[in-house]
């Protein structure tokens, strides 16, 4: 939550944070999100957009989240299988006990931070679960 | 002039409804209201819109949603107009945020509109006559708010939040088709907000006849009269929803029946949503209408103005009902949340 609320950083990352665009290796294939300059084996990548929905893989809750985020507490952290990358990202719409590991959930467009209550608005990715 | 030269039509709807829903009955309990002071509003529950939510959020599902069953690319957007009265910003559009994340930048014209209730309708009547005039392929708009009530006031049973959006272009193509439209504005101060105060107020007994019912009713009757058409001529009627009682009167006043208000009706399950309401009703008779059906659209907007527009279904709309979610995929995915969790959601609660 830290570094997602500065002008500069809104603005350089909207393009993955807005559309859920992560990086894929032109070498080996591997998908990253957040994207990549480079593969960890030295290839080049290419911007590719990644599947919305996916599958929780494991979760953690934060009770006592800190003084900006205590509105939002508990906050649930999830790491998501998108079947081509996993992602960390939070969990909405979902009290703790509505959360299960294995749930499909599906990408959603959020607030992500902002910076206090007169700086810039922060929006990215979170995912929430799936209804039929 | 009701009608352009060349036609315009709807290519694309979408919706968005949060999740959470607050009861009526615990909303009365908190401040002590009585049950016929919410049951004369004709309410049942409303949205909530979720602590990291806003009007731009919302927005950008519903635009999704209507981009999704236009089936075509960002970049053959040539506007986007948001409607809303409660931009996350005071300045600095959400238009453009919302243009970003759908890949229609930067090669697009982009704004917010602000009239209240009926600024989204501006934005469409505005599209009809740039894709009338060949200047533009499509345009999106987007209504969407999250509409603020103060702790206690009798708006707390209504304000609600919701979205919903369109794609426009021309008629060639499109699911639905806009035979003409009208717009009657006066100067009427039923309901503001100013610079700076977090929630709105509201001239009372003012909002009623001499706001809502008249601006509605001069719109429809003079789109209908230009038109040459009458009530019974429409299969779907939908008007501003600020309650759910206000737009049964105002039909049952301009001549509808019971059952051509009934699809378009989504304020009871849902609330007001603001530059939404009419346009949610309408998205859910989209989701429904069959071809050569005519439709009756009436946004109002306080301070006050509202907009009358007669479409008419073609064949091309049941290829696109099933591209995206539903309005009632998201009147049924509910989660019932209590007063103190509102209080939480809408941030009232943390200072
Ligand atoms: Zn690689």
């Amino acid at each position: 939550m830290m570094r997602v609320k500065t002008p500069p950083v809104v603005w350089r990352s909207r393009n993955h944070r807005y559309k859920l665009v992560g990086s894929k290796c032109k070498a080996c294939g591997e998908v990253r999100f957040p994207p990549v300059h480079f593969c960890s084996c030295g290839g080049e990548v290419e911007e590719v957009e990644l599947p919305r929905a996916g599958r929780l893989v494991s979760y953690s809750i934060v009770y006592a989240a800190d003084e900006e985020s205590r509105e939002r507490s508990p906050v649930i952290m999830g790491l998501i299988d998108l079947g081509v990358t996993r992602v960390v990202a939070e969990i909405v719409d979902a009290s703790p006990e509505e959360v299960h590991s294995g749930m499909q959930v599906e990408a959603v467009f959020r607030r992500i931070g902002e910076d206090g209550e007169t700086g810039v608005i922060a929006y990215g990715i979170k995912f929430r679960p799936a209804v039929g | 002039m009701p009608k352009p030269e060349a036609l315009t039509g709807i290519h694309g709807w979408g919706a968005y409804v949060p999740r959470a829903r607050i009861s009526m009955v615990d909303i009365a309990r908190q401040w002590g209201w009585s049950d016929h002071q919410w049951k004369a509003l004709g309410m049942i529950e409303k949205a909530v819109a979720a602590y990291d939510e806003d009007a731009t959020t919302m927005g950008l599902e519903a635009a999704q949603n209507a981009v999704r069953r236009a089936g075509i690319k960002g970049e053959e957007v040539g506007a986007v107009f948001f409607g809303s009265e409660s931009k996350p910003y005071a300045v600095k559009p959400s238009a453009t945020i919302i243009a970003e994340a759908l890949g229609i930048t930067p090669v697009t014209m982009a704004s917010d509109l602000e009239f209240a209730c009926r600024a989204a309708s501006e934005g469409m009547r505005a599209s009809i006559g740039l894709i009338a005039s060949g200047m533009l392929k499509y345009t999106l708009v987007v209504g969407s708010d999250t509409a603020q009530a103060s702790p206690g006031d009798v708006l707390e049973f209504t304000a609600s939040s919701g979205a919903a959006a369109f794609v426009l272009g021309r008629a060639e193509g499109a699911a639905a088709v806009f035979e003409g439209s009208y717009t009657y504005v006066t100067d009427t101060p039923d309901f503001w907000r100013r610079e700076g105060a977090p929630y709105p107020s509201h001239g009372e007994g003012f909002t009623g006849e001499p706001a809502y019912f008249k601006h509605i009713m001069e719109a429809v009757k003079g789109l209908l009269s230009e038109l040459g058409l009458r009530p019974s001529d429409f299969s779907h009627a939908i008007f501003h929803q600020p309650n759910g009682k206000f737009p049964v009167r105002v039909g049952e006043m301009l001549g509808f029946r019971q059952e051509q208000l009934k699809v378009g009706l989504v304020t009871p399950q849902i609330g007001n949503t603001y530059n939404a309401s009419a346009l949610i009703g309408f998205a859910r008779v989209l989701d429904y209408a069959k071809p050569g059906e005519r439709v009756l659209l009436a946004p109002f907007g306080s301070g006050a103005g509202s907009d009358a527009y007669s479409i008419v279904i073609t064949d091309a709309i049941e290829g696109k009902k099933g591209l995206a979610p539903t309005v009632d995929h998201y009147i049924r995915a509910k989660r019932a949340i209590s007063y103190s969790q509102y209080v939480k959601m809408r941030r009232m609660l943390v200072k």
